[in-house]
């Protein structure tokens, strides 16, 4: 493919950003938890903005017609927020459907033919048992070739690990290291799935087992509670329950102005300044297992626009719904060379907190939860406040965080959207 | 068998008479498994079938206790768990497939690299609706 060198016809300012909690929300439909984010987006835009002014709308959704018989998703959010009759729409591209959805709102207004749009996604996932989850979830892979010779998408990826591990000598603890790393960092989300360490799980269980005059488990640590088959089974080897991200619903979206007009809505605007993103082949056809190519395609993209290389970016949220998915999105964005050194940047600390490159600050999917169609989107969220010093409990205090990057992968690699902000 | 077009229709038909068939370009002799209509190295559609040997080796899998409904249906789970991989077979491409054989109790003795042969399994479809699912058809697995 002839890689042209792009940039944006305009400036592309972000003003506003906000989600839902994320979790398993029982009584609320993909509509209502966009009108959530809607809302919470809504209190972070500084001098407020008229709804009416919003000329297109364009919403991230993977399978509402799978979980809820529900299809023309970006109609019913526009509907549900007050923007009808802007033009609406719903954008799929399995679990980078909002990161797809963002990228064309950047267009809109790049192109002129906007000046305020609103991008975001939503999905509601728990709404199925389990089985038929596994089912929706793997029509994001080629259901003839991939789906009917038995895959699903922790199988995918858990192909991937074993690929990984018989190049690099990778190990399962290596993975386990990358799930402690983002809970540690998901407890202080108040909307993350699952805001606890895993020593916080750990310490549950044992409790648990205590109140119901069980044997106590005597694990010395959360690797050796991690290492226990009854507490965290294999869901595909090597994949664990605690490499996976959850199930999850949620929604979140971000208000997109032009750069000229960022102003009128805020003193602190963040901009866009490199946007990539790119296909490819089912995993059987790919030339490599141990790295997604469209994710190094989408990156280099990024980075062209942008001018910037991986050095300079502060902090990354990066697709990690299993664990050797973050080994390989910090290999493929170039923070660190593929094999041992991504495998081990987080039981080093790299990629912790405190470490050179944090990774996945908001817990990233594996503790915030993962609702395929509103992730992309929920990535810029934590961006967002990070960059402005609005992340509470959570924000990065020891570094000024000027450049940062999303990285959201669709499916098993067959999209990737690579996205880097700038704050001026 | 020129005649036959290269669809997934046809291929599934070649499992059922357990034949491992893929499309071969005849303009710069890229061999593509599963079978293309359309050469994506050089763009061309001038293909044909070709039956190849079955014979492969492992380069990437997982052991699935929680699998997809069609495989629940056939019988596995979490007690009785499969193991799902990447072959490359001996001409060249490579194909996703059920790998039957190997010691699902243990994955950490399944070895990348091992040695498969061709195998056909019969189950249900893959799909949402009750009566399409009901379907059976020839699936591609491996043996070892
Ligand atoms: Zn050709």
């Amino acid at each position: 493919m002839v890689q042209r060198k792009r940039r944006l016809g305009r400036g592309v300012a972000m003003v506003g950003a906000g989600m839902s909690p994320f979790g398993i929300r029982p009584d609320v439909t993909n509509r209502e938890l966009f009108a959530e984010a809607f809302l919470d987006m809504g209190n972070s835009v500084d001098r407020g903005f008229d709804p009416k002014e919003i000329e297109s709308l364009y919403v991230g959704n993977c399978g509402a017609e799978m979980w809820e018989s529900q299809s023309v998703m970006g109609a019913l959010c526009a509907d549900a927020v007050g923007l009808t009759p802007c033009p609406a729409r719903k954008i799929e591209d399995a679990c980078a459907s909002s990161s797809v959805a963002v990228r064309d709102g950047i267009m809109g207004i790049a192109s002129g033919m906007y000046d305020i749009v609103l991008v975001g996604g939503t999905e509601k996932m728990s709404i199925l048992p389990t089985n038929w989850t596994t089912m929706a979830l793997a029509c994001g892979s080629d259901t003839t070739y991939e789906s009917s010779a038995g895959f699903t998408f922790p199988g995918l990826y858990a192909s991937m690990a074993t690929a990984h591990m018989q190049k690099y000598g990778t190990t399962h603890d290596d993975l386990l290291r990358v799930a402690i790393k983002n809970h540690s960092n998901g407890v202080l989300n108040p909307k993350a799935h699952f805001p606890k360490t895993i020593k916080d799980v750990m310490n549950m269980r044992i409790a648990q087992a205590e109140k119901k005059g069980k044997p106590i488990p005597g694990w010395a640590d959360e690797m050796e509670f991690l290492h226990d088959p009854r507490y965290n089974p294999v869901i595909a080897w090597p994949n664990t329950l605690f490499d996976c991200c959850p199930i999850t619903d949620g929604a979140a979206c971000i208000l997109l102005v032009a750069e000229e007009i960022a102003k009128n809505f805020t003193d602190n605007p963040l901009y866009i300044i490199g946007s990539g993103q790119a296909s490819g082949h089912n995993l059987h056809d790919r030339d490599t297992l141990t790295s997604v190519p469209a994710a190094k395609i989408a990156a280099q993209q990024a980075y062209e626009m942008a001018g910037i290389s991986p050095w300079d970016i502060k902090i990354a949220e990066v697709h990690d719904c299993f664990t050797i998915a973050e080994v390989m999105a910090i290999a493929d964005l170039g923070f660190f060379k593929e094999g041992k050194e991504a495998a081990t940047a987080a039981g080093e600390g790299k990629t912790a907190r405190d470490g050179v490159k944090p990774i996945n600050v908001s817990g990233g999917l594996k503790c915030k939860g993962h609702p395929v169609g509103a992730t992309g989107a929920a990535q810029i969220v934590e961006i967002f406040q990070q960059m402005r010093g609005e992340a509470g409990p959570r924000q990065i205090t020891n570094m000024d965080i000027n450049l940062t990057l999303t990285h959201n992968i669709g499916a098993h690699g067959t999209t990737a959207v690579v996205q880097i902000y700038e704050r001026r | 068998m020129k005649d036959i077009p290269f669809t997934i229709a046809s291929f599934e038909n070649f499992l059922k008479e357990k034949k491992l068939m893929a499309s071969k370009c005849n303009r710069c002799n890229a061999l593509w498994l599963p079978p293309r209509p359309i050469c994506i190295e050089c763009n061309s559609d001038e293909l044909e079938w070709v039956e190849l040997n079955g014979k492969g080796k492992l380069v990437a899998f997982t052991v699935i206790g929680v699998g997809p409904i069609p495989m629940i249906e056939a019988g596995y789970d979490r007690d009785n768990p499969y193991c799902a991989g990447i072959v490359e077979v001996e001409e060249g491409p490579r194909i996703s497939a059920q790998i039957m054989g190997v010691d699902v109790a243990h994955p950490e003795n399944i070895k990348i690299g091992t040695n498969l042969t061709a195998d056909f399994v019969e189950r249900g479809s893959w799909h949402f609706v009750e009566e399409l699912a009901k379907e059976r058809k020839t699936y591609l697995a491996f043996r070892v």
